[in-house]
């Protein structure tokens, strides 16, 4: 385990905010609490970000406003890591021939919602892990495509309603278990890979601090709880978070060099229907006909976390 | 004027010379068939450390131009090459390219789009890209594929223009033909191309810029505005930067190249290497007595209407050439036809009789015969003003 890393809200509040206010972003969305933690974890450091379409970056750059304060680039939907890939090509390219001093140092940063990483992406993520490009990348995981209006993606789990999965007379919401996308960055063998939340700002800056510090790439899978998408109250985003790690529907882990820790164990693992009642995009689940359904999302769940926990044992 | 050292290059390793000469920061580059030399061969001279430019080595077309808009809004010179599907597959990166204004250069080697694949030569890929915001340039020789990539760096990072630039030739017919082409010194062509060196870029922190904002309906139509208004200044920009190039290489770089266009009757409009078949036609007419010319853009796009249009308007006939087909376009399908037949129309010249002749389609040959009968379909055509306008070169049945 890497030494303990300080996070000290004093100096947090006396920063500049390198994602300012005045965007266009729901109220209650998770993903400017995130972009603001992650900022704040290495606000030593200067860095450039590549958004991939979606939520925030059409909420943050309508032009002629913008809210980054930071170097920013939009491509296109699928390829902000390749995008930030040729932006590492050409700082490592500028530094060797001398039109970049050798003492500057610059982060590099990939965002993309999980349709952007889950899916349409999910070649150009893997092709720039391959490659080794030193940059993180950032999946603002919201369990559907919410900036197109709510449709299914691969990170959507099974059960939950959405406009392209809809629950109806025969169809109970999405059929599909979700993908395992931060297993399959993980089995990238990069040093680092990590889920997380931002209910616990101490563990994603912990994160973060690591992820920006990997000689190597790394991908933070981060739960962006989404009041529209997910149907619940905008002032409850943070509270949700923290049950879905409370419930296991999000364990909260990280693999640093093929090692995996389970940072958070819930004293008490509350049910998974503690986690379905809270959200509309789960209310149908609660029918009594359904209850084969839930015991079989609920079995997925404790398969899910006794795999990590043994993973956890045997590093 | 320096002297160039003669070498036996094919047309894309004539390219890959050009490249290694530049230098660029950065190269993001996927295989394809018959592009696959460039890419082959810039990475031996990553390898040997002949460049020092920063190699990605992607993993598809569409994440090589992703990776490449990356690196020039970072403030590298970035350079790629591809073909056909390849450049279908980075197609919406292409409109991003040229619409963040990031002076992109890519080598076209000429391919025919699936279905059916073929990996042969036409202009289906390029000529498809046609309207997406990029110069184009086409080359009948290596030596015009080579020349052409040098002034392209040129061209795509003028600041009046900030416009990628697409550099064509034909697949297979020059991209693996060996010729003997002229390579200038390595020190000349460092200094005629200089360093890019944008003004607002990603890896200047200490500025920090956002790139590729949303634009509403409120700007986006003046953003497009912008680019139009790129392209029209292009045209003179290409042609001092050719005068230039001109002046060191010994080598005219017209805008459109020409043969017996002074007093020609039946004229040839023809693009890339099919140009060179046809000149070689139209010498032996010549010598017969018949006034016949041949038009070879080098540029289309921006289209080069003022020169095509003076260039044929005292012809009789012209037959426009269309490795590429627009699919149900009338009255003639190739869009070197459509381009050229509206300029006519603009300029109100009537007196040219157009015929437009398809030929070569996924690389069938453009033989001399065939050359033969498109001036004795003009000579007929001027005479009794009918037939068909749209005319296929070599296709049975």
């Amino acid at each position: 385990m890497a030494d303990r890393i300080r996070v000290n809200l004093r100096d947090i509040i006396n920063e500049e905010e390198r994602l300012s206010p005045g965007h266009r972003l729901c109220a209650g969305c998770a993903e400017p609490i995130v972009v603001r933690q992650i900022f704040h974890a290495i606000s030593d450091q200067p860095v450039i970000v590549a958004s991939s379409t979606g939520c925030l970056e059409v909420s943050t750059s309508q032009f002629p406003t913008t809210a980054w304060r930071v170097p920013w680039i939009h491509n296109a939907f699928e390829n902000s890591a390749t995008t930030i890939a040729g932006v590492e090509a050409a700082y490592n390219a500028l530094k060797r021939r001398g039109r970049i001093p050798e003492d500057k140092e610059i982060k590099f940063m990939a965002i993309g919602g999980d349709g952007a990483s889950y899916d349409i992406g999910l070649q150009f993520i893997s092709g720039a892990l391959e490659r080794g490009h030193k940059f993180v990348y950032v999946c603002l995981n919201n369990e559907a495509y919410m900036n197109t209006g709510i449709q299914r993606s691969g990170a959507t789990p099974r059960g939950a309603s959405t406009t392209t999965s809809p629950a109806g007379e025969v169809l109970q919401g999405k059929t599909q278990w979700r993908k395992p996308f931060t297993k399959i960055m993980a089995a990238h063998d990069i040093p680092y890979v990590a889920q997380t939340a931002p209910h616990n700002y101490r563990d994603l800056m912990m994160k973060a601090k690591k992820a920006f510090a990997a000689n190597g790439p790394a991908v933070l899978n981060i739960l962006a709880p989404c009041p529209r998408g997910w149907r619940y109250n905008a002032e409850q985003t943070l509270t949700l978070a923290k049950l879905a790690a409370d419930t296991c529907a999000w364990p909260m882990y990280e693999v640093e060099n093929g090692k995996t820790v389970v940072n958070y164990k819930p004293r008490e693992k509350l049910p998974i229907t503690e986690w379905l009642k809270s959200q509309g995009r789960f209310r149908h689940l609660l029918r009594p006909a359904n209850a084969q359904l839930v015991e079989e999302i609920q079995a997925k769940v404790d398969a899910e976390w006794e795999e990590l926990l043994k993973a956890e044992a045997n590093s | 004027m320096v002297n160039s050292k003669y070498m036996p290059l094919d047309g894309a390793n004539a390219v890959a010379q050009a490249m290694r000469q530049i230098n660029p920061d950065v190269v993001a580059a996927y295989p394809i068939t018959p592009q696959t030399a460039v890419v082959q061969k810039f990475s031996e001279y990553v390898a040997d450390g002949i460049v020092d430019t920063e190699f990605i080595p992607v993993e598809s077309e569409h994440a090589a131009m992703s990776a490449c808009v990356g690196s020039s809004a970072a403030g590298a010179r970035v350079m790629t090459a591809t073909a056909a599907n390849g450049l279908a597959l980075m197609w919406e990166v292409v409109y991003i390219a040229s619409g963040m204004r990031l002076p992109i250069v890519l080598t076209v080697v000429n391919r025919a789009l699936s279905a059916p694949i073929n990996i042969h030569c036409d202009h289906s890929d390029s000529m498809g890209a046609r309207d997406s915001g990029w110069i184009q340039l086409y080359a009948e020789t290596g030596q015009e594929a080579y020349d052409n990539t040098i002034q392209a760096i040129r061209i795509a990072e003028h600041t009046d223009l900030l416009t990628p630039v697409m550099s064509c030739q034909d697949g297979f017919i020059t991209g693996h033909g060996v010729e003997r082409v002229g390579i200038l010194p390595d020190d000349v062509v460092r200094e005629f191309v200089g360093i890019y060196q944008p003004d607002a870029y990603l890896l200047d922190t200490d500025h920090p810029v956002s790139m590729g904002a949303f634009d509403f309906t409120d700007y986006y139509f003046e953003h497009k505005r912008q680019q139009i208004d790129a392209l029209e200044r292009a045209m003179p920009i290409i042609e001092a930067v050719g005068k230039e190039y001109e002046a060191l290489s010994g080598r005219p770089q017209p805008i459109i190249d020409t043969y017996g266009m002074d007093d020609a009757e039946y004229a040839i409009v023809a693009l890339n290497s099919a140009a060179g078949t046809a000149r070689a036609v139209a010498r032996q007419w010549r010598a017969k007595g018949v006034k016949v010319g041949i038009v070879k853009p080098r540029v289309f796009r921006p289209f080069p209407a003022k020169q095509l249009t003076e260039a044929l308007k005292g012809c009789k006939a012209v037959a426009v050439m269309d490795r590429a087909v627009s699919f149900g376009a009338a009255p003639g399908m190739g869009p070197l036809f459509t381009e050229i037949t509206s300029a006519l129309y603009v300029e109100g010249i009537t007196g040219p009789k157009v015929l437009n002749y398809i030929y070569g389609l996924g690389g069938r040959d453009l033989v001399p015969p065939m050359v033969d009968s498109v001036y004795q379909d003009l000579q007929a055509t001027a005479g009794d003003g009918n037939g068909q306008v749209v005319r296929y070169l070599g296709l049975r049945g």
